[in-house]
């Protein structure tokens, strides 16, 4: 057996060897800085680092023209890494999208006003809640400023989700970016019981379904004789006896995705990992791991199992119409608003597993009607940025015991502060799906490219839960405005520094303009194109 | 040949019913480390089939990836452990609807 030396198209890969350097040179920095001085050049950083790898995501998207056919087919973009990362249109768009997500949630996890000039992540993980090791770290001030160099790692595996090529790379994407998260949900310096069991029942029912998408993973090995997703693209167009091997493993492929984007009957863990981590690190994760896993989701179903369409999607019509009945059913009944908006984040995988169901060809569609893949890209970013600017709105509204997330506790937040209530209400919206939101194109999109792929059972049920869902986004709303604050005290809105004001203020005028003036960015997910095969 | 993916389907089977039915935190966490040991034997037992050496690469992989997986879990399980006095994945039960 020869073994040849692998080249690495190191220009096309910047963005990805940017971050991971980045986080590396953290974890360097954590060894080095003595313990008061690391905030400032931790967040420095993280922010240079994810700034440079947008600038260098932006170059390989104005140079991916350069590689149009290089790989055979419509895509234009190149194969990378001896096959294992593919760089086209959809990645670098997902990147894009991923990296302006993470300065978000940098900007999140450096916040320190809001705690009183301490960050909200706890100040020595080790001590335990309640203790005296507990009480002098935070009258010391310590931080964890780990949580840095950890969402950098976290960063680099949703990078690598959408990108990566072959099988084994996705199953190593998928743990690079979900270990760091699960240490971050478990770090939170209020609340520590919950956010400590949020860590835990993220962490079992991660690990059980990455067993199941490893297991998937060899099943489909055995079938396809390679991981590679050309080698099993080809493997399942020529067809074979073992088909039920073939079935078998898209189904625990299946499970192990479905489980990290969240939908039904998946989403267990989703409300109280969301409720229990850090708001700061719920924010990120909601907007980027869904982005990711997404991006993975679509890339392994159509480029590796494009050829066993038939028998994928009838999964997925049950499956997206379980996540949205459950979320919408489920979010009504909530009284806390991390709960509302994690089911609601339930639905919303529905309904942008509606949009995995459209036509995947541009070539079968009219003018104007959008392939599966640009409306599932338009709605991740719509739906990226409403959570974030939500969440970054949770994390303002306190009282005495820190964030206030009851509902009891937001009753009457309108009247103290009508400009927050009016942004939180306007991410409910847009969630909602309101016209002149960004919420409303999202769906527009996806719906109108399932029904020109003929789902239009689903559509149905999607448009009766969008319905069914502004019933609790509007109670909300009203809960707000329309509602005396309760007696035994009130949420507050407290003042932040420019890091939390500005991302929601970012992600306001972001949803505003996507509502308003959806063209350029329909332009530029229509502009990138096809997967490469 | 056959053997050897049932014994893995057998081994797999075992670890997921043990994740779902025992309640100490580490011995679910030790069930998935079945699992994926299940994963790596048929992955081994695949590259035999179709000889080439992607199976064995991804085996190799894997453990490695469980290693840092033990890291981190064993890391939150600790902490629970020390906090409760207790690893029941019954204990932990805050959040709920």
């Amino acid at each position: 057996m020869e073994f040849v030396k692998p080249e690495l198209e190191y220009a096309e890969l910047l963005p990805l060897l940017i971050v991971f350097g980045g986080a590396c040179l953290g974890v360097a920095l954590e060894a080095i800085l003595p313990r008061g001085t690391r905030r400032l050049p931790q967040v420095g950083l993280a922010l240079v680092t994810v700034v440079a790898a947008l600038v260098a995501t932006v170059v390989v998207g104005v140079n991916l023209d350069e590689h149009a056919g290089a790989a055979g087919g419509e895509g234009r973009g190149l194969v990378g890494a001896m096959g294992s990362i593919v760089v086209d249109g959809p990645t670098v768009y997902l990147w894009g999208l991923l990296l302006v997500f993470a300065l978000g949630g940098i900007a999140l996890f450096g916040e320190q006003r809001l705690e009183g000039g301490v960050s909200a992540f706890t100040g020595q993980a080790a001590a335990l809640p309640g203790t005296e090791g507990e009480r002098e770290a935070s009258t010391r001030g310590l931080e964890h400023t780990e949580v840095y160099p950890l969402l950098l790692f976290a960063v680099f595996g949703m990078l690598l989700f959408p990108a990566s090529g072959d099988l084994l790379t996705m199953f190593v994407a998928l743990e690079v970016l979900s270990l760091p998260l699960y240490l971050l949900c478990g770090l939170a310096r209020r609340r520590r019981l919950l956010s400590q069991e949020a860590a835990m029942k993220y962490f079992l029912l991660g690990a059980f379904a990455s067993g199941f998408f490893l297991y998937g993973a060899a099943l489909v090995y055995g079938y396809a004789g390679s991981v590679s997703f050309a080698g099993i693209n080809e493997a399942v167009r020529a067809g074979s006896a073992n088909h039920g091997l073939l079935l078998a493993g898209i189904g625990l492929l299946a499970v192990g995705l479905l489980f990290k984007v969240g939908a039904a009957p998946f989403q267990a863990w989703t409300p109280d990992v969301y409720q229990g981590a850090p708001t700061a690190v719920t924010a990120f994760m909601a907007a980027g791991t869904k982005v990711a896993a997404f991006g993975a989701l679509l890339r392994l179903l159509y480029v590796a199992f494009g050829g066993e369409r038939w028998s994928w999607q009838p999964m997925l019509w049950v499956i997206a119409i379980a996540s949205m009945l459950l979320g919408a059913i489920l979010a009504i009944v909530q009284n806390d608003v991390k709960r509302m908006l994690a089911y609601s984040s339930v639905a919303h995988t529905g309904f942008i597993l509606v949009g995995v169901l459209g036509v995947q060809s541009a070539g079968e569609l009219a003018d104007g009607q959008y392939t599966s893949l640009e409306g599932v890209l338009f709605y991740l970013t719509t739906y990226g940025f409403a959570m974030i600017g939500a969440f970054a709105i949770v994390t303002l509204v306190r009282d005495a015991g820190g964030e206030a997330t009851a509902y009891d506790r937001w009753a009457g937040l309108g009247r103290t502060s009508p400009l927050v209530a009016g942004a939180f209400a306007f991410f409910l919206l847009s969630m909602a799906g309101i016209p002149l939101t960004a919420g409303f194109i999202g769906k527009w999109a996806v719906f109108t490219s399932a029904l020109s792929a003929g789902a239009w059972p689903v559509v149905l049920v999607a448009i009766a839960c969008s319905i069914l869902a502004i019933t609790f986004y509007v109670r909300h709303i009203r809960l707000m405005f329309f509602t005396e604050p309760s007696q035994d005290g009130a949420g507050v809105v407290t003042r932040s520094s420019l890091l939390t004001s500005g991302t929601i203020v970012v992600c306001l005028a972001a949803t505003l303009v996507l509502g308003v003036v959806p063209g350029p960015v329909l332009d530029l997910v229509t502009g990138a194109g096809d997967f490469i095969r | 040949m056959t053997e050897y993916i049932v014994l893995s389907a057998i081994l797999f089977t075992i670890g997921s019913i043990g994740v779902l039915t025992r309640r100490n935190a580490i011995v679910v966490f030790m069930c998935v480390e079945l699992m994926l040991n299940a994963c790596n034997l048929a992955f081994i037992a695949f590259a035999r089939q179709h000889g080439n050496l992607d199976g064995q690469i991804a085996a190799f992989f894997v453990m490695v990836v469980a290693a840092a997986e033990v890291v981190v879990g064993l890391a939150i399980i600790m902490t629970i452990f020390r906090t409760r006095r207790s690893a029941s994945v019954d204990d932990v039960s805050l959040l709920k609807f």
